[in-house]
């Protein structure tokens, strides 16, 4: 069947600003979107650019806006989305070429949070324990592959770039709630401030863009919690 | 195009697995650059999925000898039985390690690591499956990147994403730098740098149906290869049994591992007759030639009678939602069909490559067969070649792999630097790179010599002629593809002609690496006269054990390969008829 893409382009070295370019492309229903791309990309048109690595949903390089909603390129499927199908780069970061953007600025937030095991005691020579219990409080979180979908859905960071934003939220609630972490003072210290995880507005557009299906605005209201507890 | 110099003890190409943990080892020793062509979490480690062994015995009795002799065993007696006492003895303190930096492992009811069968792995060598392999769901390598990548960050290791390496400058012999592109603008980087190690993943984009990520090029062999450097057994390429139909992703052996069956389409469950001892838990070489096997014969499933079915019904909603919870979603997302009422359409998808740059147990690279190490250069992971997994690698053990050899690359790197003078590159070290760039973006734009046209008649034929069995004549049939091909990318233009991420370009110079991969893996294969783990000739069905116990080394040579061979160092296990 014939698709027809309507795609938002942008070529700095020629473009004062973005413009919409049209294509048409044979697909079978059940080809991702990501495939739609790569036949305009390699047998049509190859200045057409975009990210993409694992194509199954697991490297979070392809997180653009598809009909109006965020999500992995290659994780939808033709017959899912309406035809004529509109794809542009996901919002509230600087696009770079077509349906790229500046990923700087969302994993300076990731690396604000301190996000690694924070433990000063000496672990011994075998593994520390964790109960299957503890260990299921970070199942979710532990999920995430830093696509940006959740943050770049969320309406408090388009207009707020200094928010921290869901997925940095999500990266310190994996810590907080990890039975080993000793550095959950630090973080949430960090949380309380005026671009910190009260900013949120609970719109739930992150948890509706995860590809990994994590509850996102669940984790941002546990982190609030500890956040209050913590005072 | 700019051009900008900087200066660094040490460079990492590539920041999956074996990179970051090249990283760790060597950042806070010296002054240490890691340069990757994503961003580091976007590595193919992170697509990883059912564990990494270790005989922690956390389940039941294990020993690390146990695990050795599985790996030898499942390597058909190519891997070098050292190397491979050394990947199963470290292998319990590289589990250790990642879990004390964070790795969220999933636990026992008692606290510990929880272990999970795996194709292969046995107890007593070769008397039950064992639980040996760690986990952490069915997304082990996803944890184990972003648990390497976090420990990056906490120590401040300084990372240049989304730049292309192009080129290594080695001069007398001794390396003197790297040479790369970045993306976002089209600047080439000259990193004036005495030890470089290469991790940069595997080349599963010379098939069509495979496992892999797009970027998985071969940059790192392709570019020492060009430089007159060995790729080793390169005919060893590993099928994993079960891909999802036509797409190629992977769905675990843990699916097995937990209990998972594949039938015919007779509903039969054919590997009793293929391994009557560990059926299903077979190495995945003689799984995915007994898939070959059912659909050659007719018995495959679907309207071509062209894949087997995997069956997870019986094992439970539980089962499959805790502990097989990422492959099935894949199912549902991809073939829409729920897993825990119906079962999974598979066949075969090209995965991983046992082959590579030759190394050393130190992941320093050999210049030939005779062991000549190459002053300054190192690898890890699935680019290199060790060799620990021989004619076929088991299960688990890459995510092993490449934290194991991953430290030793970084910890040789380490060694380098603190007994050689820093030496320089001169500025001119990238003209002849910028000029071939300049040429490419130049010539004009023609659909007969497009990218796109020329990578999709490569993985086709390589598909068709190289994958799971190869005789003479579909191995002298794809040479000929080859040579058309490789004229055909002599003349290859490009329709971007920007400096912003040009990603054609990228994937131009990609082509070229899939190309040197290809052709050096089919003078291998044709070179080799038996049927050893994943090399399968039919016209040469059985092992040789008095001819080729022993590597290969591929040396460039114009569009083809020259051969030379190097012997297996062997141990304590002595080469037996493989059967499970």
């Amino acid at each position: 069947m014939d698709i027809d893409l309507k795609i938002l382009r942008y070529d700095p070295e020629s473009d004062r600003k973005g413009h919409w370019e049209y294509y048409t492309v044979e697909a079978d229903p059940e080809e991702r979107i990501l495939d739609l791309l790569h036949k305009i990309k390699w047998f049509e048109d190859g200045t057409l650019s975009f990210r993409r690595s694992c194509a199954h949903g697991v490297c979070g390089s392809d997180a653009m806006v598809v009909n109006g909603e965020n999500m992995l390129a290659c994780q939808v499927l033709v017959k899912e989305v309406s035809n004529p199908i509109t794809i542009e780069p996901i919002r509230g970061l600087p696009v770079v070429k077509d349906l790229i953007v500046d990923m700087d600025p969302f994993f300076d937030s990731y690396k604000k949070i301190m996000p690694y095991l924070i433990n000063e005691n000496e672990p011994g020579e075998r593994e520390r324990l964790q109960s299957p219990e503890e260990r299921d409080k970070i199942e979710d979180t532990t999920k995430c592959i830093l696509c940006a979908a959740c943050t770049t859905s969320c309406p408090v960071f388009w207009t707020a770039d200094s928010y921290i934003g869901p997925a940095a939220i999500v990266n310190a609630h994996r810590f907080i709630y990890d039975s080993r972490d000793e550095g959950s003072k630090q973080r949430l210290e960090i949380l309380k401030d005026v671009n910190g995880a009260f900013r949120c507005r609970t719109a739930f557009n992150c948890t509706s863009a995860c590809p990994r299906g994590i509850q996102v605005t669940k984790a941002i209201e546990d982190v609030k919690r500890e956040t209050l507890l913590n005072n | 195009m700019k051009i900008i110099k900087h200066s660094f003890d040490g460079v990492i190409v590539g920041a999956g697995g074996a990179g970051l943990r090249a990283a760790i080892e060597a950042a806070p020793h010296m002054k240490l650059a890691v340069i990757t062509k994503l961003y580091p979490t976007r590595s193919h480690t992170g697509a990883a999925q059912g564990g990494m062994s270790a005989a922690l015995a956390n389940v039941e009795e294990d020993n690390w000898n146990w695990h050795a002799f599985d790996t030898v065993k499942g390597s058909d007696y190519l891997a070098d039985q050292p190397a491979v006492d050394i990947l199963c003895k470290e292998a319990i303190d590289a589990v250790i390690e990642l879990e004390h930096w964070g790795l969220p492992f999933s636990r026992l009811e008692n606290g510990k690591i929880a272990q999970r069968r795996f194709g292969g792995h046995t107890v007593k060598e070769g008397e039950a499956p064992a639980f040996r392999a760690c986990y952490a769901a069915d997304r082990t390598g996803h944890m184990i990147l972003q648990t390497l990548y976090q420990k990056c960050v906490s120590m401040g290791v300084e990372f240049f994403d989304e730049f292309q390496v192009l080129d290594i400058k080695i001069e007398d012999g001794v390396c003197k730098g790297v040479i790369a592109f970045e993306l976002s603008t089209g600047d080439i980087h000259i990193f004036e740098t005495r030890a470089v190690t290469f991790a940069t993943g595997g080349f599963g984009k010379i098939f069509k149906v495979s496992s892999n990520a797009h970027s998985l090029t071969g940059d790192g062999p392709g570019i020492l290869y060009q430089k007159g450097i060995p790729l080793e057994d390169m005919e060893f390429y590993q099928f994993h049994p079960t891909g999802i139909y036509r797409l190629g992703i992977l769905l675990s052996e843990a699916a097995r591992g937990e209990g998972g069956i594949l039938r015919n389409k007779d509903g039969e469950r054919f590997m009793e007759r293929y391994a009557p001892s560990i059926k299903d838990l077979a190495p995945r070489d003689m799984v995915s030639r007994a898939i070959a096997t059912e659909i050659s014969k007719g018995n495959g499933a679907g309207p071509q009678n062209d894949y087997v079915y995997l069956d997870l019904t019986h094992l439970g909603a539980e089962t499959i939602n805790k502990k097989l919870p990422d492959i099935t979603d894949f199912v549902r997302t991809y073939v829409k069909i729920e897993p825990i009422n119906e079962p999974i359409p598979v066949q075969p998808t090209a995965h991983y490559a046992m082959g590579g740059i030759p190394t050393d147990v130190n992941g320093r690279v050999l210049s030939d067969e005779k062991n000549t190490i190459l002053p300054g250069v190192y690898a890890a992971g699935e680019a290199a070649c060790v060799s620990v997994h021989g004619a076929n690698r088991l299960g688990t053990n890459s995510l092993l792999d490449i934290m194991v050899f991953g430290k030793r690359a970084g910890q040789s790197m380490l060694e380098y630097v603190s007994k050689t003078k820093a030496s320089s590159i001169s500025d001119s070290s990238s003209d002849d790179l910028v000029k071939k760039i300049n040429n490419l973006i130049e010539k004009e734009h023609t659909d007969e010599f497009s990218v796109g046209r020329i990578r999709n008649d490569l993985q086709e034929s390589m598909e068709k002629n190289t994958k799971i069995f190869r005789t003479e004549e579909t191995l002298s049939e794809q040479t000929k593809i080859l040579e058309d091909l490789r004229e055909r990318y002599e003349n290859v233009t490009i329709f971007d002609k920007g400096k912003v991420f040009n990603t054609e370009l990228m994937e131009t110079i990609e082509l070229d690496y899939l190309l040197d991969m290809s052709e050096s893996t089919v003078a291998s294969a044709l070179a080799r006269k038996e049927s050893r783990g994943a090399h399968s000739r039919q016209d040469f069905p059985e092992r040789d054990d008095a001819d080729w116990m022993k590597h290969s080394f591929a040396f460039k040579n114009g569009n083809s390969a020259t051969l030379r061979y190097k012997d297996v160092e062997l141990g304590k296990y002595e080469p037996m008829e493989r059967k499970y």
